[in-house]
Order: structure tokens, then sequence, then C-alpha cells
């Protein structure tokens, strides 16, 4: 695993000094800084049940499903398109080491982005004067859920981005998979007929995998352990799909 | 696993490698020893650049045996990614790093100590001439000067064993110089397998030549072990005047298997471009004009054409195309 870090390093580097990062960055944090305004004149105009920050994560899936895919479609993508990971691969790294690494800088990059939203808050807490509005619970158990789902949507970027060489249709691909597991459990858990008996496993698994629920569940404060390891079960899941995926096309090449 | 000299650089027997049902590489056997600079020919398509994945152990073989430096790259892909220097064909390299930090990075994930790092990335950057551009970004480099950072970035670690996939492809006669000088450099010290379309250049550059045609390897030794081999003739022209009619029956007794291959015509002061070709490859240019002087011909000219590797090339491609009733060659161009 020494190369892990070594590969790590690089990759954050390399997001470090690219442009890009930074324009994206500041998109995201414009349209964060937009959600977050118009919530908090809907709170201006009248009480709401929740606390401001429930509300703020629960849009959660925006970010996810435009940013996750163009922070990870290049990976492996671009590394194929370029040959440079012939280069790569002719080193003493394995597949592993490299897939990990690219999937830990791009996970470090949606945390950071993630974390800078954290300023909303604080301008909030700052100059709102109320301290009702900050729910220290929720805001905790958001950045909770944030963290540990990214892991989830980053590695099905990473796996996505190592299907193509192209990165337009790694990202599409990935688009895809996120919209299909974030509303399809939403949708398969409403449909009635999942409702019969015989069916009451398939039922039970779509309710497990719910990840709107699991989004409720942690700003209410409650960790399911359950939850978790739906996460950590998925991305290892992702991983080695990825790392298979690129030791195949090289089989195959 | 053992590694004493002795052992042959690179050992490769009956190696098979096939894509979906496609034979690239079919029953390939050779041995590089130790500090031999090795050129591989082949036309477009025989299986060059597979066969030097497989070396570097990027591809997977389909049958066959291949060793390096004693390592078998099936067996012990690490071992031998630790042991050689790869520059795969066009160089890729990424666009948005500077030289110095591309050759850091490169010498981290190659295992190259820390402390001795910085030192040794001067030293190729010397070697290679890339001083002056050591802080440009790679992206913004000409062609040549890329090149030579693939060609820095193979010779990084101080690999005992150097596949190049076509160093010298899309340079300018100026860069190939520096490039040829470059791998020539390292004769003894490394043992350098490349490959190449520009036969002149594997002519100047390797001490052996492995020609390859559809997988197979169809001609293999020095460049000029292969011209005997190959084409076991060597060719004369001669300019001369006179009475020619005897001259076949004549030169025939002299020297053995020499002949009159064609016979161009007359030019106003009646003499003949005549080219002559031998079984052999023995100097018999003194035999000839000794030959035409007793015939009582007037000689303007005599010059021996010597086959190049291109000729050798074509006529060993060709002989593996199993080309139907092949016409006897004059000996090719000078």
């Amino acid at each position: 695993m020494r190369h892990f870090f070594t590969i790590l390093a690089h990759e954050v580097r390399m997001l470090l000094v690219s442009p890009s990062t930074y324009v994206a960055a500041v998109a995201f944090l414009a349209v964060m800084g937009f959600i977050f305004t118009n919530i908090l004149e809907k709170y201006s105009t009248a009480p709401q049940d929740l606390s401001p920050a429930s509300v703020f994560f629960s849009v959660y899936f925006l970010p996810v499903i435009f940013m996750v895919p163009l922070l990870t479609m290049k990976c492996l993508a671009e590394e194929r398109r370029l040959g440079t990971i012939e280069t790569l691969l002719t080193t003493p790294v394995t597949t592993a080491e490299v897939v990990l690494g690219k999937y830990g800088a791009a996970y470090l990059l949606y945390l950071a982005f993630w974390a800078s939203t954290s300023g909303l808050f604080f301008i909030l807490k700052r100059f709102a004067g109320d301290p009702r509005l900050i729910d220290s619970g929720p805001i905790l158990g958001g950045y909770l859920f944030i963290a540990v789902s990214g892991l989830l949507f980053i590695s099905i970027g990473v796996f996505t981005s190592a299907l193509s060489r192209n990165q337009a249709v790694a990202g599409l691909i990935c688009t895809t998979i996120l919209i299909l597991i974030i509303f399809g459990g939403r949708y398969l858990g409403s449909v009635s007929w999942l409702d019969r008996e015989s069916l009451a496993p398939i039922k039970d698994a779509v309710a497990y995998g719910q990840i709107s629920q699991h989004f409720l569940d942690f700003t209410r404060g409650v960790v399911d352990t359950r939850e978790l390891l739906f996460y950590l079960s998925g991305t290892v899941l992702f991983l080695i799909f990825s790392i298979l995926s690129v030791e195949a096309k090289l089989l195959h090449s | 696993m053992p590694e004493t000299p002795a052992q042959p650089a690179i050992e490769v027997s009956h190696l098979v490698k096939s894509y979906a049902g496609v034979m690239a590489v079919n029953d390939i056997s050779f041995t590089v020893p130790r500090g031999e600079i090795i050129g591989f020919l082949g036309p477009n398509g025989a299986g060059k650049s597979t066969t030097m994945r497989i070396l570097t152990g990027y591809l997977p073989a389909t049958s066959g045996q291949v060793s390096i430096c004693g390592f078998r790259v099936a067996e012990e892909p690490d071992s031998v990614k630790r042991r050689v220097g790869y520059m795969p064909e066009n160089n890729p390299l990424p666009e948005d790093m500077r030289v110095s930090e591309y050759l850091y990075f490169r010498g981290r994930l190659k295992e190259v100590p820390r402390r001795k790092l910085g030192s040794r990335i001067d030293e190729v950057l010397e070697l290679c001439d890339l001083k002056r551009v050591r802080h440009k970004i790679i992206g913004k480099l000409s062609k040549g000067f890329r090149q030579r950072v693939g060609i820095a970035e193979s010779v990084l670690a101080e690999p005992p064993v150097i596949i190049m996939d076509e160093p010298t492809i899309g340079l300018d006669p100026h860069q190939i110089l520096i490039v040829r000088d470059l791998i020539a450099s390292l004769r003894g010290r490394m043992t350098v397998l490349i490959s190449s379309h520009i036969l002149p250049e594997i002519e100047m550059t390797c001490d052996r030549v492995l020609i390859i045609n559809q997988g197979r390897i169809v001609a293999q030794g020095t460049p000029s072990e292969l011209r005997r081999e190959v084409l076991g003739q060597s060719a004369y022209e001669i300019e001369a005047a006179g009475p020619l009619g005897s001259l076949p029956f004549v030169l025939g007794s002299i020297v053995p298997g020499l002949s009159v291959a064609s016979e161009g015509p007359a030019d106003e002061m009646g003499f003949r471009k005549i080219r002559l070709k031998t079984v052999g490859d023995e100097e018999s240019g003194e035999a000839i004009l000794r030959a035409c002087q007793s015939e009582g011909l007037r000689v303007r000219a005599l010059s021996r054409s010597r086959p190049t590797l291109e000729d050798v090339f074509l006529a060993a491609t060709r002989r593996s195309w199993d080309a139907v009733a092949e016409e006897p060659r004059d000996g090719g161009r000078s």
C-alpha cells in the first residue's frame, strides 16, 4: 500500500493546481448559497417545523447528481484515453492502489466542497442572532450523512469512469446510476405491486436501501450501523468492480 | 529468485498471444544478453507492441514463457516491473504537469529512495538535455522534448532493462540524432530493446536486430549477418566500354558465382552500366577490375552497392508472406 499514498498525494496535488477545481468549487458554493438563501427567506416569512439545516441537507441529491460525475468522470477515463494508464501500470503499482488512490483524492475533494458549505452556517450564526436557527444536531447529522453516503457515490463515479475511455459517457452513466439509486429506491418503496406477501423480502430489501430514509435518520441523530454497513459494503463492491473493470480492459484490450 | 549476471536480460520462449482468435504473436522465442541494444523491426501489426507489452507485464500472454533478468513475468510481475523501464508507443504523458514534477512522481512510483531521487532527476535531466525545460508544463513542450521526457522517465530508476516502443517516431532528423546518441550512451550499462520503423536508426544503434512479421520472427542477427543470411548476395555496379560479349564467362571463371545481373544501354561515349552480383559476401572488386583490364575493357567506375537493412527487411518480410514466385533480387539499392 506504499504507492497508495504516492498516488493519493499526486492526485490531490493535481486537483489543487487545476483551475477547474476552483471553478467547480465556486459554482458549487454559488448553487448551495442560492438554495440556502431561499431557505432562509422562507424562514423569515413564516415559522417552520424543521431546522434550516435539515431542509438544506435534504437537497443533498442535487449536488450529488451533478457534482459527483464531474469530480470522478475524469479519474480513470482520462488515464485510459491518454494512454498514461500503461505507464502507470508498468511501474510496481497494483491496480488496486491506482483505483484507491484516485478514489481517495476524489472523495477528499468531495468532502472539501461540502465542508465549504459550513461557511453558510457560520454566517447564519454570526448574523442571525437567533439561536433557534442553529441546531447543531441536524447539522452534524447532515454532514455525517454527506460523508458516509459520499463514500458510495464517489465509488460509483470511479466505477463508471473505469467503464469508458470517454469522460462524457462515464459521466452520463454515473448520473444515471445515481438517479436510479436515489430516486429508484423511493419509487420502489411506494409502488403497490410490491405489497404482495410473496414479495415481502424484496420490499424489506428496498426499505433497507432507501437513501432518503437514511438521510432522515441521520439528521434526526439516528446513526444505524445497518445503514453504515449499507454504504460501506456498497463502496467496497463498487471499488472491487472498478479494479476488476480496469483489469478486464487490459485482458481484452 | 537468484539474480546472477549470467542470466540473460530478456528471455522469451514460445510466446503466443491471441486477441479474440487473432494471433498477434505466434510462437516467438529469443534471448537478449545483458548490455545489448536490440532492435525490433516489423511492419505495422506484426506484433511488436504486443510483445513489448507482454515483456513489461502490462498484458498477459496466452501461452509461453517470458523472463526478465531471471524473473518470470507471469509469476513475479512486481520484480519484473522494478527492473524494466518502459516507454510505450506514442509516449503518453500527462499534459498538465511540469517536467520535474512528473519525474519526481514517477521516481516515487518506481521506488527510487526519496533521498536519492533529487540528484537522480538532475542526472537524467542532464543526460537527456532537458535542464532548460525542467519547470515547463509537459503539454506545452515540443514533440522532441516530450520524447526525451519519456526517455528520461524510462531510465530514471536505472533499470537493467529498457523497452522503448518507437522512440524516434515523429521526430525531425536532428532530434532523431539526439535520441540515437542517447540510446547509444546506454550501451553496456543497460539492455535496451527498441522498436522502430526507421531502419537506418536501428542499423546505427543496435547490436542485433530481430525482424518479426505476422507474429513470427522471420530473421535475427547483427545487421551484417542479416544481409548475408537473408539476401545472400552482394552487388557491384560497373561502368565500362568495349567488347562486353565475353565478360560473363571471364567473370564466372575468376570469381565463382559472379554473374551479370543486368546491362544498361550504352551512352554517347559507349559506356554501359552493368550490374554484377555475387553469391558470397567477399570483397571481389579487385578481381573484377583485373578481369575487365585483361579483356581490354575501359572501366570508368566501379562501386559496390551495399544492401541496406531496408532490403533485408523487405526481403525477410516478403519471404514470410510466402510471396508467390519471388523473383531473384539484384542486391538492392545502394
